[in-house]
């Protein structure tokens, strides 16, 4: 009985894997097999062990030669199929060898996408598919130097770190915000980036790659902002296409991919494909696990009649970087009814994120700590209503003990003599009987009482899980002391282990104070946003996206959607040419509404959103700039008409107020600050009701803060009383640094005094001289960094999609 | 909306609506909110929060959610369904990303 003939096109992963259940069910088929590379089928997964010298070719060797003959395969190694004939039903291959098919299988895997960069084909830019890359990587890598990584994906991030182990130096280029953006969130994704940070390779994220250098062999990169970075080596590894040609030209189906039904057939019924050549059900796969369910169906329906097909599953991915563990799998985007459990051990640096719909885990990224992530898989596998374990969920499997799995089970079965305050040495003895014997009942108590998460706070979770223990129902667990939902951490405490623990963006302060919610609120986002461009001036990058409206485009948002525009007076001095470009730019805008302000100013009110750039460009040519009537920040220095021209003036209080507005303008301070400087205590610019006031005395300048005329009312305090201008500028330079520094945020100045004590601010800003000129430098240092006219910059083009609507670009046809 | 005249517009590329930001689309007189999360994700809401019509392509972008810049009402992206004790829904829009152009149906 003769045979049918099984020809195969490609030997990669996938066909191997097929034939091993084709054998298994049936030998119906001789086989013969065409592979372009060189070899028999080997575990291409394994060729980041073989790059960092981990594994060799030989361990690595799926099927041995051996295999093939035991099996009487005929294998045609190096020797690429050109055409196929479906009518005769025969291929060709380069060499000119026709052979005859009754079934084929088409298993061309796909081919690593290369960016048409100018340089591109210089020798030593190579891609990361084959063991041909993996040995001149190698090769490479005996001669030192520097290797640019393109590609912050699965690829290039193994790549980078074979690299590095090999000990070159290593640059990766990612064109996103975060390494693996499509299989990490971002809070992952910063680990994973310190993680590498921290073993010598440097990331550059949002980096896109202009062109590749060099005359006879690539000398370095240069990246769309200019710089260039010295380069022995560029591996490319941005992507992948399938490879469709050869079908293509056979005239199958192609879409993504050569497109199958769930059977692995494709349009022509002799011809079947499986790998990453494939799409199937819309989708297309670049893992091996969906490949190998491919291989089953494909050796299933080759064998006879059989009813398995093709179904989807989510695969999870993990990094083979020895020592960065993570876990992705499924939906981690965000949506509606999504709910995120969040865990974050910042001591031990890791994160765990499980998503949630309804009541089953859709999604799970894990950072640090993966030994859960088969579980969640399983979970999300078989759609499991997970409500009976939610409280104990993100813990993990060791914590879902059965019946009554609680999240104060695992406090209760602690000893009394286990410790629960590590900054302090309170045990859970200690703490519950203190609470029974002095009838403790608010967390504030307890604390008072026994020190007990007073110092650095991370155990206050616990505490309260003590005290929810001793007292039953009457201990509510509070919703949350801190600053907001996303954080049990206060104001105080955020700010303090900012700066403690050197933390300089907001991925860093949520990773290491263990953030509850992926990207933070409204609230928290704000901020920390403050924190950080106060604590690192020329450091930290002022995040956008994390400022309220008025802050992102420099203008005050009216109830109608409409924006208010204050120009810059110093000192409540204008000229006749900066009204009449007021006036201008009022007409030609047709802005209904014009102002004087409370802050002695001009307010024209009522511009639309799409006006404000020609606005600002045209009070910018006038030589105004932005007011800030918008910020937690400086926003006025009233004055009087002082000595200049009062009959009871004392001193130059215009020009004092003058000389304050233009140090202080562009100070961003955790809530709005106003200033005025009067004459004398006749007190005309109402300095007594302001953040910081000055009154003019015959002897110098008393100096007032912690003033408010808002829905609260209240006088001033004095801080002092300085004798030249030239201290009374020092002293509130100091002050503002002093309140920038230890205000929390959208706390006004005379909240924040009440807090610290005004006794205690005249020590540090005023009597303590050292002090005072420290505060002082230090407000001047971040005000180089922060005196920019907001206005010129948006003028000259920067975030220009803040201000313009989208334009409908075409009609698409109807659907 | 209309179910029968669904038509899908292109509104340009994915990277021209800044990430955990919004842009405008006018559509006659109606402005539609076109957000896109950190993870890429985008959505359309019409331009007018259920509460007091705020402007919400103004507000601050978080977990699939934007909060109004007038009076923090929390808006779901997905839905347009306010969000905690809130009561109120704005209208939202179909909306795709295919080979990087964002479309949006009308
Ligand atoms: C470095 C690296 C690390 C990886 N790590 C992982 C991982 O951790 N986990 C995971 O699941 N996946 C991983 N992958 C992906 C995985 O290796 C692939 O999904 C899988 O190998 C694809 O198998 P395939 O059979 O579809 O194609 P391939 O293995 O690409 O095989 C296709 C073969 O067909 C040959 N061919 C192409 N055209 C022709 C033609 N016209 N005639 C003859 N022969 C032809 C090619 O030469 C090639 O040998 C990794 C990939 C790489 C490169
Ligand atoms: S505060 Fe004194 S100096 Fe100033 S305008 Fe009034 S009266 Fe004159
Ligand atoms: S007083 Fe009230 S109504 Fe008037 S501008 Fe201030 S906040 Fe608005
Ligand atoms: S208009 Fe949106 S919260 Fe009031």
């Amino acid at each position: 009985m003769s045979k049918k003939h099984l020809v195969i096109v490609g030997n990669g992963m996938a066909p191997g894997r097929m034939l091993e259940h084709l054998f298994e069910v049936t030998d119906a088929y001789d086989v013969t097999i065409f592979n372009a590379e060189p070899r028999v089928n080997y575990d291409r997964i394994m060729l980041s062990p073989v790059l960092s010298g981990e594994k060799t070719y030989a361990d690595i060797i799926i099927h041995g030669e051996g295999w093939y003959e035991e099996h009487g395969i005929t294998l045609h190694q190096g020797e690429k199929i050109t055409e196929i004939h479906r009518n005769e039903r025969k291929v060709l291959s380069e060499a000119g060898r026709e052979v005859a098919y009754d079934k084929l299988v088409i298993a061309t895997g796909s081919n690593p996408f290369i960016i048409p960069l100018p340089g591109h084909d210089l020798p030593g830019v190579l891609a990361y598919r084959d063991l041909d890359d993996t040995g001149a990587m190698i090769d490479a890598s005996d001669k030192g130097g520097r290797a640019v990584v393109i590609g912050g994906g699965l690829l290039g991030l193994e790549a980078a770190a074979g690299l590095k182990q090999r000990g070159m130096e290593v640059t990766v280029i990612h064109l996103m915000p975060t390494l693996m953006e499509r299989q990490l969130d971002t809070a992952a994704g910063y680990l994973l980036q310190r993680e590498l940070e921290g073993r010598g390779i440097e990331v550059l994220c949002e980096a896109n790659t202009k062109q590749i250098l060099g005359k006879d062999r690539v000398e370095g990169v240069e990246l769309a902002d200019g710089r260039v970075i010295d380069a022995s080596l560029v591996v490319m590894a941005v992507g992948i296409r399938p490879n469709v040609q050869l079908a293509q030209e056979a005239g199958l189906e192609i879409n993504r991919g050569i497109v199958t039904d769930a059977t692995m057939k494709t349009s022509d019924p002799n011809i079947y494909s499986v790998g990453e050549c494939v799409e199937v059900g819309g989708l297309v796969y670049g893992l091996v696990a969906p490949l190998y369910r491919m291989a089953k169906v494909a050796a299933d329906h080759l064998a006879g009649a059989s009813e398995m097909a093709f179904a989807h599953a989510e695969t999870p991915t993990k990094l083979k970087v020895t020592g960065c563990d993570l876990y992705s799998v499924g939906d981690f985007a965000e949506g509606d009814g999504r709910e995120d459990i969040v865990l974050r051990d910042a001591m031990r640096g890791t994160y765990k994120r499980v998503i949630l719909k309804d009541n089953k885990i859709i999604g799970a990224v894990l950072y640090g700590d993966v030994a859960d992530g088969g579980w969640y898989n399983e979970l999300l596998k078989s759609g499991e209503d997970i409500s009976e374990m939610r409280e104990t969920l993100i813990f993990g499997q060791a914590y879902q003990g059965g019946a009554g799995a609680d999240p104060l089970a695992a406090v209760a079965n602690l000893a009394d003599d286990a410790e629960i305050c590590g900054c302090n040495g309170i045990t859970k003895g200690t703490i519950m009987a203190a609470i029974q014997a002095k009838g403790l009942t608010t967390l504030a108590d307890v604390r008072a009482h026994t020190k007990a998460s007073a110092s650095c706070g991370t155990c206050t979770g616990l505490v309260e899980n003590v005290m929810a223990l001793t007292l039953g129902d009457a201990f509510q667990l509070p919703a949350s002391e801190g600053m907001c939902p996303c954080t049990p951490h206060s104001h105080g405490h955020v700010r303090r282990l900012i700066k403690a623990k050197g933390l300089k963006s907001i991925p860093a302060v949520m990773q290491a104070l263990e953030w509850t919610t992926p990207e933070g609120c409204a609230k928290c986002r704000p901020a920390l946003n403050y924190y950080l461009v106060a604590d690192w001036p020329g450091v930290y990058v002022d995040d956008q996206q994390s400022r309220f409206i008025n802050e992102r485009v420099h203008a005050n948002i009216q109830k109608d959607g409409t924006y208010s525009v204050v120009p810059r007076m110093f000192g409540g001095i204008t000229t006749p040419d900066e009204l009449r470009a007021i006036a201008d730019v009022a007409d030609k805008y047709e802005i209904p509404t014009v102002k004087v302000t409370g802050g002695q100013r001009i307010d024209l009110l009522g511009v639309k959103k799409e006006d404000l750039i020609p606005v600002w460009a045209d009070l910018n040519a006038a030589g105004m700039i932005s007011g800030a009537a918008y910020a937690k920040g400086l926003r006025t220095v009233k004055t009087c008409v002082g000595s200049d021209w009062c009959r009871f003036g004392t001193q130059d209080s215009t020009g004092l107020g003058i000389k304050l507005e233009h140090y202080l303008w562009g100070a961003w301070t955790p809530a709005k600050l106003k200033l005025a400087v009067s004459g004398c205590p006749r007190n005309c610019a109402e300095s007594t009701c302001k953040d910081i006031g000055i009154v003019c005395v015959d002897s110098g300048y008393e100096v007032l803060y912690g003033g408010a005329a808002g829905l609260h009312i209240q006088g001033t305090t004095k801080l002092g009383t300085v004798p030249s201008e030239e201290d009374v500028i020092e002293v509130v330079g100091a002050l503002t640094q002093y309140y920038r520094e230890t205000g929390f945020y959208l706390e006004r100045i005379y909240k924040w005094a009440d807090r610290l004590g005004y006794d205690h601010i005249r020590e540090v800003i005023l009597d303590d001289l050292d002090q005072r000129k420290a505060y002082n430098a230090r407000f001047a240092y971040a005000q180089s960094f922060a005196q920019v006219d907001p206005w010129a910059e948006f003028v000259s083009g920067k975030d220009a999609h803040e201000f313009n609507p989208i334009n409908i670009r075409k009609l698409e046809a109807a659907e | 909306m209309n179910v029968q005249a669904k038509t899908w517009v292109s509104i340009g590329p994915l990277t021209e609506i800044p990430r955990q930001g919004a842009r405008c689309v006018k559509n006659g007189d109606m402005s539609i909110a076109v957000f896109r999360t950190s993870q890429d994700q985008v959505f359309a809401l019409e331009d007018k929060c259920p509460h007091k019509n705020g402007p919400l392509s103004q507000g601050i972008v978080h977990d699939g959610c934007v909060t109004c810049p007038l009076h923090n009402w929390v808006i779901s992206l997905e839905t347009g369904a306010a969000q905690g004790a809130d009561v109120g829904q704005t209208a939202t829009f179909e909306i795709k990303i295919k080979d990087g152009i964002v479309l949006l149906a009308l």
